[in-house]
Formats: structure tokens, C-alpha cells, sequence
């Protein structure tokens, strides 16, 4: 079959000279070792994934991906963003998981021109502020994009005084102010804010601050290991059942999740993706992540699933001519994704940013006992600035330790 | 002659390497001063720091940062170099009075401060986000431009570090290193002394950090963390500790492994830990200290 594809390819020399030749190169950057390598490798499966479900072909053009290792390191990032454009000639960019790995990417292809993909970079600014035209958070979100919506949803359930913890870095500065400044400004109240420093290892004191600080829900904000031992704390010192946990849509993530058990039920968070969503497009995607790699797909295999197709619906409509990167990058922001893994479709604003249907999901168990999350409600059209005019949000500064939303 | 013939064939290398190459060309020659710096206090004067990737960050950030707020690139990098060399007379001051394990450990905690500042002070730094700059326009967006910028910078200093640790006050230095208290006695003020390799280490550091400001246009807490202070020293102790030039090869043979393994598997932190633990064993020298215990 492969070979006959080839050899057709061959035949058409028209065809091929139109195309562009050879190839097309892809670079995939991903954390395999370091902090975040887990979430690493899932990007890399969910990603090969698709292009293994394709075929590894898009309009008669082969797809070669390399895969790099950034170290869950700025700078080694950096180091290899340039091995892959300068070396290896790759047409465009994919990946990254921590932040500031990507902003030093972002940083770099704003010189080279490179067309960067980011479906898991959330940094608020590279789709806001200090947006470059060839970076696109294809099938990504930015990090206060979905807690608005959960800040919305809580005060609808009657909470007024909200605490929030979260992990001090800007992932956490900026969830945690799309959901303060939503909250406050429909009358709510945040009666504390907890900054805990990554792989904080106990968390003890906080749990005794959040029982007496008064209450009614508790926000947080974690990633990886912290949001484990958060869990587990907040059902330990007897908090659970208390005060109602809401999370980040990292902190109930399926890479937290499936290892474990009732400490995690009833989490509320806010996304884009609900593995548990009964959507029959999201199901059959579930079923089949699992079975290659049996466990339950998590945002970051997802997110790099949709993208992947996300790059590969836009090629489509250019005859695969991945060497054009305006004609790529336009063809990406006019593609609506209707096919992905959400069963809904999703397109891109003005600024590179997708507009989702946001679910507020809770954990639970599906049938066979594992813990998923479930949607329970669904707002619509969900944008980066959702509630807000774009260019009056981005006259606020961005949101950081100091500035949670104007007081 | 032979330096010169060297010097010839890594001024030829643009023209035979292509983009790639060359920057990481670029990075050898930034961090080979790095751990140039390192060897001037360990090497000479015995007291083995572990801040001066703290002390090569400092400067980073005050390029970028000082660049950003519209000072003449060349003006930042000065500024950089300054701050570097405040910040080691800071340090010096507290830390020259130890030896041995206590200094590497309080250069260690004050290194840790920098890291935590720079983590932490999010509205000037950006905290874990670093900082974008932009120094790679106009003239330095050629990366020949700033691979010769980088060799001839790199040249000079690796001159002055060459003459300095042969001058009178590297010999001193050296005799400090044997026996603090014997030069005592014989009159000289081991604690300045100290001080001062301390400052003109942090000053070759901090220019190092101003090289790779202009190189990597970006700054994060990664580039202050202790992991940088490590491999620097790595890099000076796989070179050949005591030798200067030992900091251009163990800069070579780390970053070109780094390179060479990471293209072929993702455990090449495995065997980059495996080389580094055999090249101690089998050349407890140093590469260059092999070099010149095999020669008659």
C-alpha cells in the first residue's frame, strides 16, 4: 500500500513539483526528562498518534517527525528549536509543555519566521500581549481562558467566600486571577490566597489556614505531583466533604487522577475536554487511546492529537505545500476543526487563541470503576477573554502575584 | 604559534560550518570562558565556587533587562559586567574568610539567593517565564557576526586570564592555595588577595553571561540555577583544573557530547554522568592534565 502511494507520487512529477518535494518535516519538542517528563511523553504519544491514524501522509505527502527533548529547560529547549530549523530544516514547529520553554521557543521563531504550534503552552500573553503572528495555539487554551467560567459556575451554586492555593509561578498567577477578577466582579469575595512554591512537599500548614480562613470553596490551582499530594492532603486533614474542591483543569487531569482513588471524587474543574464526556467522537477517541496505551488519554495527549489534525486539516486545503508558511499559517487560522476528539467544532479568534464549549466537569467513576472526569454543565463559546473587550483586558497589566484583577 | 594556528582555525569555522554548528560553536566558546572563571578561583587560588552560574545569570539579566529599557547594547553589556562584578564583591566580601567544603557550600547558598531572586521577583524578572529580549536585530542577527564577536571577546579574555594567572599575583595566589598561613607570615594579606580572584573571576563570568545574553536572547531562573554553577565547574574539572585553557576543552567535550548522545537517545544525561565519572577515574587530571602527564 505504501509503496504504491509512493510510486503514484513518483508518476505525478506535476503533482510533486507543485508540492513542494521531499517529506514534510515536522519538530516535535517535548519534556522527556526533567520535572515534567510524564506529561512529556504523553504529548508524544498523543501526537504519533494521529499521524499514525493518517497514515503518516496528507495529501500524498509523506510526514516525518523528530522528536526532541527539551528538558523541561528553557535553554536546552532553545538549543534544540535551533538543531531542528537550522539542522534539520523542519517546515514548522511543534510542542513544549512548560511555559517558559515555550516562551524562549516563541522567542526564537520570531526571527526565524518558523511556524510554532503551542496546543499545551498556556502563557496568557503569547496570545494576548505580545503575540507573534507565526506562533497559534492550535487546540490549546491560555491559562485563563477556563476559570473564568468556573468562577461563574460557583457563584451560580450560591458560594460568595472563595480561597484559592495555587503553585507561584505565572501558570498559577494566571489561572488563579481569571478566576478572582470573575468572581469578585460578579460579588464574590476571595478571602485568601495561598502561594505555595512547586514540589512543595507538605502541605499541611496550608490545610490548617484553609479550614479557619472561612470558606465556603476552596480553588486550586496545581500541576503533577503538587496536585497529588494537595488531594490528598485536602481528604487527610478532613477537609473533604467540608469545603467543596475546585481545581484547575491540570489538577483533576487524568495524569493525576489515575493513580488515585475516592480522594479525588467530586473535584469540579473547568475545560475544553471531558474524557468522561458521553460525546461519541470524545468516546471513540478515549477508547482508542486507551487501547494503545491503556490508560486515559490526558489533556496533554489530547491537546497534541487535535493539534496534530488541527496543522494536518489546514494542509489540506494547501495542497500540503508545508514550504509556503504564510499560506500555512493563514490556512490554520481560517480552519475550523470539526472532527477532533471534542465532537464539536472549534475555530481560532483574531489572536490565535481557540473558542471552545467549556465544560465544568466533575471526578467520578465510569462503570469499570476508574476515576474520569464528567461534564455537568457546558457554557458556550468560551473566548480567552471571555466577558471582557479584548483590547480594554489587555490595557490591564497581566496577572502575576500582585495583580489578581483590579481591585 | 600553536595558539595562534588554533585561533586561525576557529576564525575559519563560519565559513566551514553551517548555522547550527556554529551556534553551538558559539556556546562552546561562551561557557569555555565560564569555566575559564571557575578555574581562576579553583584552579589557583584553591577555593572551588559554586555561584558562578548565579554570578553569569546576574549579568544575563542585566543585559537583557537593561537593553530592554533602551540602553545601547554595547552600554548594557557593561552594565551586565558590573553587576556581575558587584555582585562578587558581595559574595568575595562573605565568602573568602572559608575554605574548602565551606566555601563551596556558602557559594552554593549565596548562588541558591540570586536563583530565588530571580524565581521569585516576578514583576522584574518574569519569574519562571524569563524574559524575551531583543539583541538579535541589525548587526548581531548574522550568527557569523556574533560567532567572530564571540571568539575575539573570548580571546582576549582568555588572554587576560592566561597572563594573570602568571603574573605575580597568580603566583601568589597559588602559594595561598599551598599554604594560606605561610603566606601570611610572609607579609601578605591572604583575605584581599583572595578577594580580588574572587571579583576578577565574577568579572570574566559576568562577561561570559553578557556573550550570552547577545547569544540566547533569552533569560530564565534556569539560566541563574545551581545545576549552571555545576557545570561550569564540571566543565573546569573535566578540562584539567589549574590549567586555564582546561575550561575551553571540558567546555568542548561536554556540550559537543551533550550534542552528539542527545541526537541518538533520550537517557543522554545517563551518559553524559557515566563519561564524566570515567574521565575522573581514568584522567583524575583532567583531559589536559593527561595531555601533559603522557608527554615526556
Amino acid at each position: 500500500m505504501n509503496r504504491r502511494m509512493l510510486l503514484a507520487t513518483i508518476a505525478a512529477p506535476a503533482l510533486v513539483r507543485a508540492q513542494g518535494t521531499g517529506p514534510i518535516k515536522i519538530g516535535l519538542m517535548a519534556p522527556l526528562t526533567g520535572v515534567v517528563a510524564s506529561g512529556g511523553r504523553e504529548i508524544v504519544e498523543g501526537f504519533q498518534m494521529y499521524f499514525e491514524t493518517i497514515g503518516n501522509r496528507v495529501a500524498g505527502r509523506a510526514i516525518e517527525v523528530t522528536v526532541e527533548d527539551d528538558a523541561s529547560n528553557p535553554d536546552t529547549a532553545l538549543q534544540k528549536a535551533r538543531r531542528l530549523v537550522e539542522q534539520g530544516q523542519v517546515h514548522f514547529l511543534f510542542g513544549n509543555l512548560l511555559a517558559n520553554t515555550g516562551l524562549a521557543v516563541a522567542n526564537y521563531v520570531r526571527g526565524t519566521g518558523t511556524p510554532y504550534f503551542i496546543p499545551v503552552i498556556a502563557a496568557d500573553d503569547l496570545t494576548q500581549r505580545a503575540r507573534i503572528p507565526n506562533v497559534i495555539r492550535v487546540a490549546g487554551y491560555s491559562a485563563s481562558q477556563f476559570s473564568r467560567p468556573l468562577a461563574d459556575w460557583a457563584y451560580k451554586q450560591g458560594y460568595r467566600r472563595a480561597a484559592l492555593i495555587s503553585q507561584d509561578y505565572t501558570f498559577g498567577h494566571e489561572q488563579c486571577g481569571g478566576f478572582a477578577q470573575k468572581f469578585r466582579e460578579m460579588g464574590g469575595q476571595v478571602v485568601q490566597q495561598y502561594w505555595h512554591p512547586l514540589n512543595t512537599s507538605d502541605f499541611s500548614p496550608y490545610m490548617g489556614q484553609l479550614a479557619s480562613a472561612g470558606a465556603d470553596v476552596v480553588f486550586a490551582m496545581e500541576t503533577g505531583s503538587d496536585a497529588t499530594r494537595l488531594i490528598q492532603a485536602y481528604s487527610q486533614f478532613g477537609l473533604k466533604g467540608r469545603i467543596p474542591l475546585l481545581g484547575s483543569m491540570n489538577a483533576s487531569d487524568q495524569s493525576v487522577i489515575r493513580t488515585m482513588g475516592a480522594e479525588a471524587e467530586g473535584i469540579v474543574s473547568a475545560a475544553h475536554f471531558a474524557e468522561g464526556s458521553p460525546n461519541p467522537a470524545t468516546q471513540a477517541f478515549v477508547a482508542d487511546y486507551e487501547r494503545r496505551f491503556q490508560k486515559l488519554p490526558s489533556l496533554y495527549g489530547f491537546s497534541h492529537f487535535s493539534g496534530a489534525m488541527w496543522v494536518v486539516e489546514a494542509l489540506k486545503t494547501i495542497g500540503a505545500a508545508a514550504e509556503d508558511r504564510d499560506r500555512l499559517l493563514a490556512a490554520v487560522r481560517a480552519t475550523t476543526l470539526t472532527n477532533s476528539p471534542l465532537g464539536a467544532p472549534v475555530s481560532l479568534d483574531r489572536f490565535g487563541n481557540p473558542i471552545y464549549d467549556a465544560f465544568i466537569r466533575r471526578v467520578g467513576r465510569r462503570p469499570d470503576g476508574k476515576l474520569w472526569n464528567a461534564p455537568i454543565a457546558t457554557y458556550e463559546k468560551v473566548d480567552q477573554f471571555w466577558g471582557f473587550d479584548p483590547e480594554t483586558y489587555m490595557r490591564q497589566p497581566p496577572y502575576s502575584r500582585a495583580f489578581q484583577g483590579p481591585r | 604559534m600553536k595558539a595562534l594556528l588554533g585561533l586561525a582555525a576557529l576564525g575559519c569555522a563560519p565559513f566551514l560550518l553551517p548555522s547550527y554548528q556554529l551556534g553551538i560553536a558559539s556556546e562552546i566558546l561562551i561557557f569555555a570562558v565560564l569555566a575559564m572563571s571557575v578555574d581562576l578561583l579553583a584552579g589557583y587560588a584553591g577555593r572551588t565556587p559554586l555561584c558562578h552560574g548565579a554570578i553569569f545569570g546576574t549579568s544575563t539579566y542585566v543585559v537583557i533587562l537593561t537593553a530592554a529599557a533602551g540602553t545601547p547594547v554595547w552600554a548594557a553589556c557593561l552594565l551586565g559586567v558590573a553587576a556581575a562584578g558587584g555582585l562578587s564583591v558581595l559574595f568575595g566580601i562573605i565568602a573568602v574568610r572559608t575554605s574548602g567544603v565551606y566555601f563551596l557550600l556558602l557559594t552554593l547558598a549565596l548562588g541558591l539567593i540570586v536563583w530565588g531572586i530571580c524565581l521569585r521577583w516576578t514583576g522584574m524578572t518574569g519569574g519562571e517565564n524569563g524574559i524575551r529580549g531583543d539583541l538579535r536585530t541589525g548587526w548581531l542577527a548574522d550568527p557569523r557576526r556574533l560567532y567572530w564577536l564571540i571568539l575575539g571577546v573570548g580571546t582576549v579574555l582568555t588572554f587576560l586570564m592566561w597572563r594573570l594567572v602568571r603574573s605575580p599575583f597568580g603566583l601568589t595566589l597559588r602559594g595561598i592555595k599551598d599554604s594560606p598561613s605561610r603566606m601570611a607570615a610572609l607579609g601578605h594579606d591572604v583575605p584581599l588577595h583572595l578577594l580580588a580572584a574572587f571579583v576578577a573571576s565574577g568579572l570574566f563570568a559576568g562577561a561570559a553571561g553578557a556573550l550570552y545574553a547577545l547569544f540566547n536572547d533569552f533569560v530564565s531562573p534556569t539560566t541563574v540555577a545551581l545545576p549552571q554553577s555545576v557545570e561550569a565547574l564540571l566543565m573546569a574539572i573535566l578540562g584539567g583544573v589549574g590549567t586555564i585553557l582546561g575550561g575551553l576543552v571540558g567546555a568542548f567535550v561536554l556540550i559537543a557530547l551533550e550534542q552528539f548522545v542527545s541526537a541518538y537517545t533520550e537517557r543522554w544525561m545517563s551518559v553524559l554522568g557515566v563519561t564524566a565519572i570515567a574521565i575522573m577515574i581514568f584522567a583524575p587530571q583532567g583531559l589536559l592534565g593527561l595531555l601533559r602527564r603522557k608527554r615526556p
